[in-house]
Formats: C-alpha cells, structure tokens, sequence
C-alpha cells in the first residue's frame, strides 16, 4: 500500500519543485536577485547562514540563501550538505584576535580602554523606526561613511588582558594544541571538553543559543554577566601547508568575538574571582557571539564546581539541540508520510476502545 | 627542483603568497597585465576546491577549538624549467589559483623575481594596506570620545 502511494507521488513532487521555483523566482516583471545583490546587501543574513552551515564562502551562503527563498535554516542545510562534497585541505592555526583589523570594539566594563570604544557599524543607537528613505522609488543613492584622520591602532589589545597579573578575571592558558575535538569528524560525546562545546555552539542555531542565554540570566543559571568585550573585524587565517612545510597566509576573514565576564563566589580551594565565558563567530554576528559566550559559561558549570540546576548548565540538554539542521529534520519530518505507522496505531487505539468497552459492559452486567 | 631558486627565502615566498591569496583576481589581472599570456605548462595537481577548518581559542588565549571552515582553492604548477609553483587562495576561484601558483614559480627565478614584485606584488600589497587603512578610519571616525559634563550651579 505504501510503496503504491510513492509511485503516484512522482509527478506531483516533480510539479511542486516546479512550482517552489516559480514561486521562489516572485513576479517575473521584477529584476531577478543576483548573488552579489545578496552577499552585498543582506550581508548579516549571509554571516549568520555562513556562520551556522559552518562554511566561510560568501557567495555560496548568498546562493544558499537565494535558493532557500531566504530561509536562514534551510539555507543553512543547503550549505552542510554542500560541505560534504568538498575534502579538507588542511587546518589552519589558531586565530590571533590582537591582531584583527579592527571595525567595531566595545567594553561594557571599562570606559577607558587603550585602543578607545569604537562603535563601528551597528544598528544600536539607531531608533529602531521603519526608514521609508530605503523604500523610496528612486533608492538612497551612495551613503557615505565619515573618514578619521587615522585609522585605528593596528594591534588592539583584549580589555581582558589589562587586568593581567591580578589574578581578578581567571585566565585562560592553551595547555594542549594538539588535540582538537571535531564535530564533523567524531559524533558528539559526553561528557565534553570545551573545545567540543565551543565548536557546537559556534554552529548552534542562534534562535536556540539566545534563548538559553537568555534563560541563564533570568534565573535559570545564576549569570550576571558583563560584556568585557565585544569585537567585530578582519583576521588572517594562516595554514602550513603540507606541499609547502611553512606557514601561509591564505585569507582574511570576518569574525565577531565575545569576551563575556561572570561573577564567581569561588570554592574552597579558589578565592572569588570573575570566570569568563567566550563567543566567536564567523562574520558580523554579535548576537550570537554574546549568546555562546553565555551558554559556554553556563556549561562551564561542572569544572568550575557549581551545581547544575538549570537545562542551559546541563550539556545533555544543550548540546543535542543547538543544532538547526538536526532539530529542523526531525521536527519536520514529521510531515512525511507515516501512513503505515498511523495504520497501525489507529488500529491499536480501536482495539483498546473495544476492550474498554466489552470490560464496562462486563463491570456493568456484574 | 628548488635549487634555481634557492635565493628565495620561504620567508620571501610566504610573503608573497600571502598577499596573492588575499586579492581579488581582478587585483591581480590589473597588475599582472600578460596574465594572458601564461597557462599552466604542467600540472603537478589541477585546481581544486577543499575546506580549511578555522581554529580559534578558548578565551582568545587558550585551548584551541574548531570554529569552522572556509573554502579553498589551491593547484600547482611546473614550468619548463622545472620550477614548481604553488597556489593557496580564498574562495572558489580556479583561474586565481592558478595565476597564484604561476607567479609563485616565476617569482621564484632570480631574474624575474625583482620585477614581478615591483610591478604585481607590492602594488598588490599597497592595495591591501590602502583598503584596510581606510576601513580603518571609517571605524576610527566610530570612536567615542567621552567628555564630563559640568553641572550648572558649579559653572562660573
């Protein structure tokens, strides 16, 4: 029975991708969206899909996005499934945020900071009302952006740093660069290091990472957190390739990083002391950078000895479910079809009727 | 193979390579004008697109972890006189590639090597750094200076 319903499905699946593509391309009168109108003009949708699929390639998140109609989620499976296709080459060295380009850096803890507060581009202090500049026939034309007389200091140090040596903000020292947890390589394991965790959350669905941090500051996870610092700019990324046995520099890259600070009572053995929680991402995705660095302190929770009393601090909650293109595929699978299944559940919830009943009958009769 | 090049240091050619995988190919085409006139003589491995898994650090400073990838195009080449040139570049595109991996192999040979860099590297170079500078102002024109208001009854 089930196998006959497929055969007939054939044609109406083949029309229905005709008609997404018709649908997808809107009125046929209107200039069609090329991929740079996309990378250049809906440049956050394209971080956040090249972020979350986990792939830096503008303009493949620009086409992921096109596809998908504009849907950030299935855009970003379209660019997983994309990822698979494609070998490794190599991996690089770790990035090295002191020396970014610099384009935004903010301190919610020090209003003082070598380096200075440097907004940047960024939708803040804007009063958050509808421009109808930007839906005026004739366009908004070429903004302009105001030049400094210089730029910016070419190495901006991390605010965290400034408290070096006083042992106030607890420090984060490499112990091992050798081994290196990685998703797309080992399924996910429990319990994980840090590394694991970062790398979950820096691919997790922001929607779902927000809502936890959003959670761990209202009471479910104890944080008052302070941005000590927020960065948004270029780095390069540098491999050794294996050809070549020395270093290259083979891109420059977006990123937006998060150093967030959190109170800590401390224990017995360590006097009280701010912890930190880290967010990093792949282009301008500040939101989401303050929400892992959120949810990567809460996680912290076990190391660090606290209770965990809360689902953002259990990783068996977290983990498992920041990821968009696992939770979106078993959610909507739902709506594939379960005839057989539910044929045979309908049957069993009949059976059960008509024992309950002949048992009523029986109670009654007695 | 390298030995006709060996005045190149791998200091020299990570620097170079580094600033050709990080233009645009049309950079590269404006200064490199007989771009044309080169094509790969052999192929030592066809231009191919891969992933780069980006590393970053816990904290910025500590344990590394893997924040994603990025793609990668890179080939390499051998030219008739045997020397071997390599080309790592951002993204997806073949032709920078291979224009990466030629000029790596004639930068490489002392006798062209002076030119190509005053005519395609360090204009190259000097782009990069403009743009960067100036993005740089941008932010810089972003900065907040702080002042402290003086309240009205203190006021002379």
């Amino acid at each position: 029975m089930a196998y006959v319903a497929v055969k007939g499905g054939e044609r109406a699946i083949i029309n229905s991708h005709r008609l997404i593509a018709e649908e997808r391309r809107g009125n046929p009168d209107l200039a069609e969206l090329t991929i740079s109108q996309i990378s250049e003009q809906l440049g956050l949708s394209v971080d956040r899909v090249m972020n979350e699929g986990s792939i830096y390639d503008r303009d493949l998140a620009a086409l992921a996005l096109k596809q998908a109609q504009g849907d950030a989620v299935e855009a970003i499976f379209l660019l997983r499934a994309y990822r698979t296709t494609l070998p490794r080459i190599a991996v690089s060295k770790p990035i090295d945020t002191t020396r970014m380009t610099v384009r935004r850096r903010i301190s919610a803890t020090f209003k003082d900071i070598p380096g200075g507060q440097v907004l940047g581009p960024t939708y803040d202090y804007t009063h958050r009302l509808l421009d109808f500049a930007l839906a005026a026939e004739c366009g908004i034309g070429k903004p302009e952006a105001e030049l400094a007389d210089e730029p910016l200091d070419s190495v901006i140090p991390r605010v965290i740093d400034l408290f070096d040596g006083e042992g106030l903000i607890e420090a984060d020292i490499s112990e091992n660069d050798e081994e290196v947890f990685d998703l797309t390589r080992e399924p996910m394991s429990l319990p994980a290091g840090r590394d694991q965790r970062l790398q979950n959350l820096a691919r997790g669905d922001e929607g779902f990472v927000l809502g936890l941090a959003y959670s761990t500051a209202r009471g479910y996870g104890g944080a008052h957190p302070f941005v000590g610092e927020l960065r948004l700019g270029e780095v390069i990324i540098e491999i050794v390739p294996e050809d070549l046995g020395f270093p290259i520099e083979i891109a420059e890259v977006t990123i937006t990083e998060c150093q967030m600070i959190n109170q800590f009572r401390g224990t017995a053995e360590q006097p009280p002391q701010f912890t930190r929680g880290y967010g990093l991402t792949f282009g301008h995705c500040e939101r989401k950078a303050m929400s892992m660095a959120l949810v990567d302190r809460a996680l912290r929770a076990r190391e660090l000895g606290e209770d965990v009393r809360y689902p953002a601090q259990d990783e068996g909650f977290v983990l498992p479910h920041t990821d968009s293109v696992e939770a979106n595929g078993f959610v909507t699978h739902f709506k594939l079809p379960h005839y057989v299944d539910f044929q045979a559940e309908l049957q069993l919830v009949r059976q059960l009727r008509e024992q309950r009943e002949a048992d009523q009958a029986k109670e009654a009769a007695e | 193979m390298q030995n006709i090049s060996g005045e190149a240091t791998q200091q020299e050619r990570s620097s170079w390579m580094g600033v050709l995988a990080r233009s645009r190919r049309q950079d590269i085409e404006d200064f490199w004008t007989e771009h044309g006139d080169y094509f790969a003589v052999e192929w030592l491995r066809k231009p191919h697109t891969g992933l780069v898994m980006v590393r970053g650090r816990a904290g910025g400073t500590g344990n590394p972890f893997n924040l994603g990838e990025m793609t990668v195009t890179r080939c390499a080449v051998r030219l008739a006189n045997g020397i071997v040139g390599h080309g790592y570049v951002q993204g997806r595109d073949r032709r920078h590639a291979e224009f990466a991996a030629i000029l790596d192999a004639l930068l490489q040979q002392s006798d062209c090597r002076k030119d190509l860099l005053v005519r395609v590297i360090e204009p190259l170079r000097a782009r990069q750094a403009e743009l960067r500078v100036e993005g740089s102002r941008k932010a810089a024109s972003t900065k907040v200076e702080f002042f402290t208001l003086v309240r009205g009854e203190n006021a002379v």
